[in-house]
Formats: C-alpha cells, structure tokens, sequence
C-alpha cells in the first residue's frame, strides 16, 4: 500500500472540496481520475502526494501547472526533477554547466517526447505542449516508485499521449493521474475513480466500470 | 469603516500645512545681490569648457568606479541576506543600514576608517545592501511560487533558492539593480563634496576658482554619462566594470591613518560624553537636555519645513510637468525639450542642485526647498510622462490632444498614481533635506557636520537616531493617507522598471 484516506475531507481553508473520501493507493496499480473540472481530482491527488513525500516514498510530480522555471532551459528544467538528490554545492555548479553524462542521461528522456531539438532552448519560448512533455520529462527523470501527475497530456494529440502513457507506464510501477480523455484511461488504467461534486462516485477496476457509469459523471 | 479619504482633501491640507509654515521658513537671500554672480554663471555654463580633459575624466571615472564598487558590493551582501530577510535581526540590520544616508555614513567611516576608497565604496554599499536585501527579499516572495511548489521534497533550501526562485527574479533584480547604480552615481558624485576624490569634489573646486565654463563641461559629461546608463551598463559588461573599478580605486591614495582609530571610534567617541566622564544619568540628562534645545528641536523644525515646503513645490513641478515628456500633449519638438529638462533635473542630485542654488541665493533653506522640489517633481514627473505614454494606446481614438487630453484624459486618470508616489517621495524628501544640513543649511544634517567636526560622534549618533525616528513617522503618517484614500501602493521597485516591462505587466 503506498497511501490511504479514511472518510477524510480535503479542501482549502475552511471550505471541504471533497467529503468523505475513502481511497487506498496499492503497490502496482495504476489508478486514473476521472470528472468535470471542480469536481476535486487536483485536491485529492495533492493529498496522496503529501501523504506520501511525508513517508518518504520518491513520487514524481506532473502538476496541473507545470511548474517550470520559464527563464531555465528545457534540459534545465529536466534535470530539477533530481535536485534532492545531490547537495546544494553540486546544483550550483550545475546550474552554471551541466556536465557531459547527465546531459547524456538527459537527453535520453527528451529524445522519445520529442523535446530533443529543444534541450538548451529556455522554456518560455515553448508552446504549451512543449512545456507540458517537459514537465513530463521532469517526472520521468526523477523516476521513483509512483508518479502523481494531474492532467499530464491535456495538451498533446492523440497519439503522442498514448505513447507518452506507455512511457510512465513502463518508468512508474504505481501510478495516480487525473485525465479528462475517457479512452486513454480505459486503455491505460487499472483502476478507475469518478469524481463529481466533491464526491467519490464509483471507484472499481477499469473492466468493471460502465460507460454509463462514466457518462454520468459529466452529465 | 470609516470613509474613503478624499485625494482633493490631501492635497488641501498639504498646501495649508506649507503655506502655514511659508512665513516662518528661512528664505531670505542672504545679504548680497545674487544676479550678477548669476549672470557670470549662466555666461559660463553657455560656454562648457572642455580643456581640463583629464582632471574631468578622472573625477567622471572615479565617480563611476564609486558607484560601481558600491553597488555591486551591497548587491551582493544583499542577495546574501535577502534568503534571510524574514529573521528578525536580519531584518533589524537592515533596516539599520538603510535608515542612515549614504553621505552621513561616508562622514562616519571617514572619521572611522579615514579618508580614502574604502570610506567611499562602504558608505554606498552599506546602506544598499540594506535596501537591496528588502527588494530582493520581496522579489523572491513576489515570484511565482509554483516552480518551488514543483521542486521535490526535501530539495536544500540552497538548491531551492537558486533554481526555483532566482531564475525567475532575474529581469526584475538586473532592473532594480540598474536603477541602484543610477542612484549610486549620484551619491558617488555627491560624496565628493564631503572630500572623497568624485565628481563633487572636482566641481566644487571649479566654482570656488570661478570656473564656471568647467564646472558646466563637467555636469555636461556627468547628465550624459547618466543618461546612457542603460547602453554602456550591459549585464554582460558587469563583470569588466566591477573588475576596472576596484582596479581604479586601489590606485587611489589615502593619507594614512593612525592605528586603532576604527576601534577607538567604537569603543569610546561613540558613548554619550557624560557617561564616558562618569557622570552618570543626570549628566547624561543635562546634556540630552541641552542637545534637544540647541539642536535636535531647532534642526526638526528646520527640516520638516523645508520637507513640507519642498513636497508642494514637487507636487506642482510633478503635475504641471510630465505632460511635457507626452508626445500627444506637447509635441515631438516639446517632448524631446520636456524629456532632456526633466532628465537634467532627474540626474542631479538633490544636493548638488542645492549646492548650485547656495551659491547664488546663499544659505537659507531656499536653496534646499528649490533644489528638492525640482528633482523630486522632475523624477515623479518623469515616471507619470510615461505612464501616460502607457495608457495613450488604450483610448478612444478621438480623445483630444495638447492641453485638453494633459487636463481632461491624463490628469484626472493619473492623479491618484500622483499622489501615491509624492507620499512616497516624502520621506526620501525628509531624507535629503536633513543632510543639505552639510552645505551649511541649519537642518539636522548642519549639527551632524559640526558634531563630527568636533570629533563629537555621540552626538552625531543621536542625531542620526533623531532623523531615523523622524522618517520612520513620516513613513507611518504617509503608508496610513495612502490606505485611507485607497490609493495604489507604490513600491521601491516601481522608480526601476523600464517602459517596456510595465507595459507588459499591465497586459
């Protein structure tokens, strides 16, 4: 088991977002969240990622808004996915020059997302895609046991997001990733958990949950 | 809640406040007829004289090469202490710093460490550090939180700092740091009046020999260099001038001092006379006593009326002027006139405006209150013209041109904006007018000058606690109008960004 929420609620100062939500992440699977925007996806993903940098365990982080530094470059950005794991002295001998092997290692990321072009360009002169599959990037350096990424392909097409899902599929043994597109989540999850209105709706395995089940959640 | 305060009402106790101390300010020109020496003035200034070529590329070099070495260094210490800045000494230090004004801490450390460069480059470094640690401290806190929010946990608060946050306070701290080296030229220039090898030293030597077509190359050269700040300063090049300033300074020769003289500054000059003699507290009494009645309410008085006065002639200078620098309101040939008088204005400093206006009215607080006013309306000025040229594009295209879009579109859009940074700028006027006191003005910087003459450092400290506690009220007193007419803050920063930024933090 890598986190669990017992009848919690979770919010922002005094107002409750989510009620009631009973939820266990367990080692291996792959659980994706599905509702309308508001409905509480991006507070529940915030809490099982606390949760777990609380005990330690090495989550990689896509949040819903990047969290680039725009003015670094993208191979910059990259390497901030690691930052923790050397002292300050090294990172700021690194942020003046990168050295060979960990451009190496690097670049072996952004060559399948398709950023390699990009690697020393600053991330603000990005488009929102581009920015989107380096914070990605960021997450699949870092590496670790689970990734915690909130709408992680919202901004790439079809057929670059499949791809992309397999990449964290094959990088991440456990995975909890809040998306909006139905098919990739039917394709990619293993568990699949709606959310409307501050309330967990259905939570079962992806075979187990109906499309009606689905479409209702947006109705 | 109590009423929006009217910005009409503001502005109507001011005007009353100055036109009721008017009477009894010190303005008389002392003695003699001021309009033939004038005339000799303005005759020289008419014709520069550029012969002494070296003496005034040297005074034009060691000006920079002071600002220069300050500047970077309190930029430093200050982005040092900046990480720090919400602990409580830290903060406390600080504030000390930047509460005492580069000139008195040039007059303190060069009856502490002598005269020479390093006297110099620490009393602007000091004060800057403390400045340059609050702006960067609210730039880090300013900055977009999201890119930390990202890092992963347990990243070191070094690695943090420069990853996530000093990235993205880059613009705003080159900007800001341009703006300091701006002001550090100024106070570079001005330290020289006070014996330090600058600009000021060179041009007082020039009006005491009458050589007024030099003293009028030399300010030339100085509006110039000040001018193009932003084409010669690159922050690529910063590392060459950081490296040609020390160089230069160390070239320059000090007389040397006696040993132990930093110490005995410290640890005897500046305890209270009284208690070093063993008084005691009723001696330490009496003479705080005889201190308050002879000099700290005399030079209070003097210098919160020579502030009150100078704030409404900076006010009328402020809003009567920046439509000067709007295309729209004066014309292209008006314009370019407006821009190069409220750029001279702006580039003088204060104190060697007050310098030039004491030599032709004489010492009354005449000189002070003009030369305030001027620079301090020429700066607020200056920063409105261009926020105006900001807001011209967004109206209707048939708004009206000259005088009626200054009266109708522009003053009435701008004049909250106006407001806000004349209260702003009234502590910085309190500020300066306490040390024009060094020219011979009878403002609290007058006793400064003459205690520190006497080699009389206690009293000096307590004067400059005086002004610290004066500008901290005024401070107060203005953060509360501002609020209570819910004006837009104004922040240290603002005076820094270029056109171009704002127009883009407005989009």
């Amino acid at each position: 088991m890598k986190a669990r929420l017992d009848g919690a609620t979770l919010g922002y100062g005094a107002k409750p977002v989510l009620s009631g939500v009973d939820f266990t992440l367990n080692d291996g699977e792959r659980v994706v969240l599905l509702g309308p925007s508001g409905a509480g996806k991006s507070t529940l993903l915030a809490a099982i990622y606390r949760q777990m940098t609380k005990a330690r365990t090495r989550v990689a982080l896509v949040p819903q808004d990047h969290g680039l530094v725009p003015q670094l470059s993208v191979r910059r950005n990259v390497y901030m996915g690691r930052l923790d794991d050397h002292s300050g002295i090294i990172n700021l001998g690194r942020l003046i020059h990168l050295p060979q092997h960990v451009r190496d290692g690097i670049d072996a990321i952004l060559l399948p997302l398709g950023l390699s072009e990009f690697a020393t360009r600053p991330v603000e002169a990005l488009s929102g895609g581009q920015r989107q599959r380096t914070a990605l990037g960021r997450a699949l350096y870092r590496g670790g046991e689970v990734i915690v990424a909130d709408e992680p392909v919202s901004a790439v097409d079809a057929v670059q997001s499949r791809d992309i899902m397999s990449m964290i599929a094959a990088r991440f043994p456990t995975a909890l990733i809040a998306l909006h597109d139905i098919d990739l989540a039917r394709l990619y999850a293993t568990r699949i958990i709606g959310l409307k209105d501050g309330r967990v709706r259905f939570d079962a395995e992806t075979k187990k949950v109906s499309d009606a089940q689905i479409e209702a959640l947006y109705a | 809640m109590r009423d929006r305060l009217s910005p009409y009402a503001v502005v109507v106790i001011f005007v009353a406040i100055a036109g009721l101390m008017l009477p009894f300010a010190d303005l008389g020109i002392a003695g003699h007829d001021p309009w033939p020496l004038l005339g000799r003035m303005l005759a020289g200034f008419a014709r520069p004289d550029f012969s002494a070529v070296e003496t005034l590329a040297h005074a034009l070099a060691l000006t920079v090469a002071f600002a220069v070495a300050g500047v970077s260094i309190g930029a430093a210490a200050g982005l040092l202490m900046a990480p720090l800045y919400d602990r409580r000494p830290v903060r406390a230090l600080c504030i000390a710093l930047r509460s005492i004004h580069e000139i008195f801490w040039a007059l303190l450390l060069i009856q502490a460490i002598g005269i020479g460069a390093p006297a110099g480059v620490l009393a602007l470094a000091l004060p800057y550090a403390g400045i340059f640690a609050k702006v960067f401290a609210e730039q880090i806190e300013e900055a977009d939180p999201r890119p930390r929010n990202a890092l992963p946990p347990r990243t070191d608060a070094v690695s943090r700092f420069v990853w996530a946050s000093l990235p993205m306070i880059r613009a705003p701290m080159l900007a800001y740091t341009l703006y300091r080296l701006e002001c550090g030229m100024r106070a570079s220039a001005v330290i020289g009046f006070i014996g330090l090898p600058t600009l000021g030293f060179q041009l007082d030597s020039f009006f005491r020999k009458g050589d007024y077509g030099a003293a009028s190359a030399i300010l030339i050269c100085y509006i110039l260099l000040i001018a193009t700040i932003r084409l010669w300063m690159r922050p690529r090049l910063a590392p060459f001038w950081i490296i040609a300033a020390f160089s230069l300074l160390a070239t320059v020769n000090a007389p040397p001092m006696g040993t132990g003289a930093l110490w005995r500054f410290l640890s005897e000059d500046i305890i209270p006379a009284p208690l070093r003699d063993g008084q005691g507290l009723t001696g330490l009494f009496d003479w705080l006593r005889e201190m308050t009645l002879a000099q700290i309410l005399p030079g209070i008085w003097n210098t919160v009326v020579a502030t009150q006065v100078a704030l409404v002639l900076t006010g009328l200078v402020a809003f009567f002027g920046f439509g000067l620098g709007v295309a729209a309101v004066s014309g292209q040939i008006g314009r370019l006139l407006g821009h190069l008088l409220l750029v001279t204005l702006r580039s003088l400093p204060e104190y060697m405006l007050a310098y030039l206006f004491l030599q032709i009215f004489g010492p009354s607080l005449l000189p002070a209150i003009l030369a305030l006013g001027l620079h301090n309306g020429a700066i607020i000025g200056h920063l409105l013209g261009r926020e105006a040229d900001a807001i011209l594009p967004e109206m209707r295209p048939d708004a009206p041109r000259g005088l009626s879009l200054w009266a109708w579109e522009l003053a009435p859009r701008l004049f909250g904006r106006f407001l806000a940074l004349c209260l702003y700028r009234w502590e910085i006027i309190l500020r300066e007018s306490a040390v024009m006191g060094i020219l011979g003005i009878a403002t609290l910087g007058f006793f400064i000058d003459s205690a520190l003459a006497e080699l009389r450092v206690d009293r000096a400290v307590i004067l400059l606690a005086v002004i610290a506690l004066l500008s901290a009220t005024i401070d107060a007193i203005s953060l509360r109008l501002r609020r209570r007419m819910k004006v837009q803050g104004v922040a240290e920063t603002d005076c820094a960004l270029l056109p171009v930024e704002r127009a883009t933090q407005h989009a």
